[in-house]
């Protein structure tokens, strides 16, 4: 109560005396203080152990299932039949699968993403991009089922409307929808990267006599590189690991083709039918969904190692 | 360099008529006639009329806020990045109008150079900043493209420092590298004028003598515009000197009259140190 007394006598605030005080408390919090790196250790390793918890299991099972279907055989084989009286089990029907309607999905959404990025960062007024940027994360944020039951229920019949050879299943129509679903995601990812570009950059090149169109192609988007394309693989790994349109869209069978007008499956929408369905605990068909799943993981995984080097190597540094 | 003998005789000039002329000695490049300049609802520059002489430096000095970076901003449009700048009044350079909007601004500015306040080089290599201005206007021959660069960069007196790594990142250089840098990726499509806004500004002393020693050597082919903070640099490196207030010239002159004998008392003030 001296602090009090004292206020009374000098009838003003002794910060002097305040500080000394909060120190001598402060003490106590000391303790804290210094435990709170321990606790954040063990929060941040959360994420880390569960990860590793992930890959242990994938691989564990994966091997039970090597076991069983020879390892070669799996990556070689081009029939997948899992119910069937000898099952066959070959991954390369829904490798393709995959990768065809990603491929599809990229072909629409870089392009299109790309451009619009461009608009906004390069030609679009202020207000256009304050307006528009909200709505493209609006886009970004609906969820995957009503992407699928789109392409189900308006993609696909307008496409047969015009090639009336395509399958009321189809991959084309998922993996255009997949495109659109992450044509937000590269545009606001590569309009952030180009914005990123400092100002000085473009007077450099507009005080060259530069085009608007020859400064926006030749020194704000190679300098965004690295940041284009990290947009680009995070939009693969999207598709890749894209579940509910394709199996919404696509159907179930597992073909082996490169043709787009019919149905095909993903690894992801295996994954949900077998998990679907009743495969028994301990029978091949149950250990195959690992296999599938340890193996898109490591398409994921190449994507985003690959889109590391690549990001490096392209990295403009200003 | 007009002769300090001229400088009663401008002087007289200078007190009878607002619009100033300096000493006709060369052809003049840039004509400056009733330009006002908005931004938004700020008068920026005033009636600015002005006469820019070739192969000369003008330095442009003047307060924070004077309008000078405005006014050499015109001078190749650039000033347009602002959305919501008006102008009124007619730059001639070379006889053409340049604020008619039928002019085309990308000749304009293969034309005139410019040279920022903060060195800003492409974040690519040596080689590539200095080519880039002849590549986007279609040169593409290597022998040609490798002759330009070295003369280019021989023109801003760095070739030496940097022939040996000519691929490596503009980024790797000092500032006062990276300015002379981009003053050799000016001279890489040969203007005719080069403006210059606050070029050593961001740079330290050594390096601002470099870049003030290459002003020198420069005026012999091209014509200079230097806006500048820097009252002694402006002494040091330019025939005439324009002074700016609050978005109007104030004096305009032979370097030597403003600095030892200038007409207006705001500009003695300035000068001397007494504001600004």
């Amino acid at each position: 109560m001296a602090a009090s007394s004292d206020l009374n006598k000098k009838n003003a605030v002794n910060v002097r005396e305040m500080i000394a005080d909060k120190k001598r408390k402060r003490n106590f919090s000391n303790i804290t203080e210094k435990m709170i790196p321990a606790i954040l250790i063990i929060i941040a390793s959360i994420s880390l152990l569960t990860t590793v918890g992930i890959i242990y299991t994938l691989l564990a099972e994966s091997i039970e299932f090597y076991k069983r279907v020879p390892i070669w055989e799996f990556f070689t084989g081009t029939v997948l039949r899992p119910l069937s009286q000898n099952p066959e089990f070959g991954i390369l029907p829904l490798v393709a699968g995959t990768v065809i309607s990603s491929v599809i999905a990229m072909i629409v959404a870089g392009p299109i993403g790309l451009m619009s990025a461009i608009y906004l960062s390069e030609y679009a007024s202020d207000k256009v991009r304050r307006t528009i940027k909200p709505l493209l994360e609006i886009l970004a944020g609906i969820p995957t089922i009503v992407y699928g039951f789109f392409a189900f229920t308006f993609v696909t019949p307008i496409i047969r409307e015009i090639f009336p050879a395509v399958g009321a299943t189809n991959i084309l129509s998922p993996g255009i929808v997949m495109g659109v679903m992450i044509i937000p995601m590269i545009a606001s990812l590569s309009e952030d990267a180009m914005n990123a570009v400092p100002n000085s950059m473009r007077e450099g090149a507009l005080a060259l006599g530069a085009t608007k169109l020859e400064t926006t192609f030749r020194v704000v988007i190679p300098a965004a590189l690295s940041g284009i394309i990290s947009s680009f693989v995070l939009g693969i790994s999207r598709a890749i690991g894209e579940t509910m349109i394709v199996t919404i869209a696509s159907g179930s069978s597992k073909n082996f083709t490169f043709d787009i007008t019919q149905s095909m499956q993903t690894m992801t929408a295996y994954i949900v039918e077998v998990a679907g369905g009743d495969a028994p605990a301990g029978s091949t068909i149950y250990y195959s969904l690992y296999a599938v799943a340890l193996t898109l993981f490591v398409f994921t995984l190449i994507m985003n190692l690959l889109a590391r080097y690549i990001s490096r190597k392209f990295r403009e540094e200003y | 360099m007009s002769p300090l003998t001229k400088s009663k005789k401008v002087k007289v000039d200078v007190n009878v008529k607002s619009n100033i002329s300096a000493p006709k000695t060369n052809e003049i490049v840039y004509d400056t006639e009733d330009l006002n300049l908005w931004y938004d609802k700020t008068h920026a520059l005033k009636d600015i009329n002005l006469s820019i002489y070739e192969k000369e430096v003008t330095a442009i000095i003047g307060p924070s806020g004077c309008g000078k970076s405005t006014y050499i901003k015109t001078l190749n449009r650039m000033v347009e990045l602002v959305p919501t700048v008006r102008t009124t009044g007619k730059i001639t350079y070379k006889g053409k109008n340049i604020l008619d909007k039928s002019f085309k601004v990308e000749d304009l500015r293969t034309h005139v150079g410019m040279v920022f306040q903060k060195p800003n080089p492409f974040p690519k290599s040596i080689y590539e900043n200095v080519a880039y201005g002849p590549k986007i206007h279609g040169i593409r021959n290597k022998k040609v493209l490798d002759e330009i660069v070295e003369k280019s960069l021989r023109g801003a007196s760095i070739w030496d420092e940097v022939k040996d790594r000519l691929n490596e990142n503009a980024y790797g250089l000092s500032g006062g590298q990276q300015q002379r840098l981009c003053i050799a990726r000016c001279l890489a499509i040969e203007p005719n004028v080069i403006l210059m806004d606050e070029p050593t500004s961001a740079l330290d002393p050594k390096s601002t003598l470099r870049i003030e020693e290459l002003v020198g050597e420069l005026k012999k082919e091209y014509s200079i515009i230097i806006v500048t903070h820097n009252m002694q640099q402006a002494a040091r490196i330019s025939d005439k000197t324009a002074f700016f207030l609050n978005g109007e010239v104030v004096e305009y002159d032979d370097t030597n009259n403003i600095f030892t004998n200038p007409a207006d008392r705001r500009t003695e003030d300035y000068i001397s140190g007494r504001f600004g």
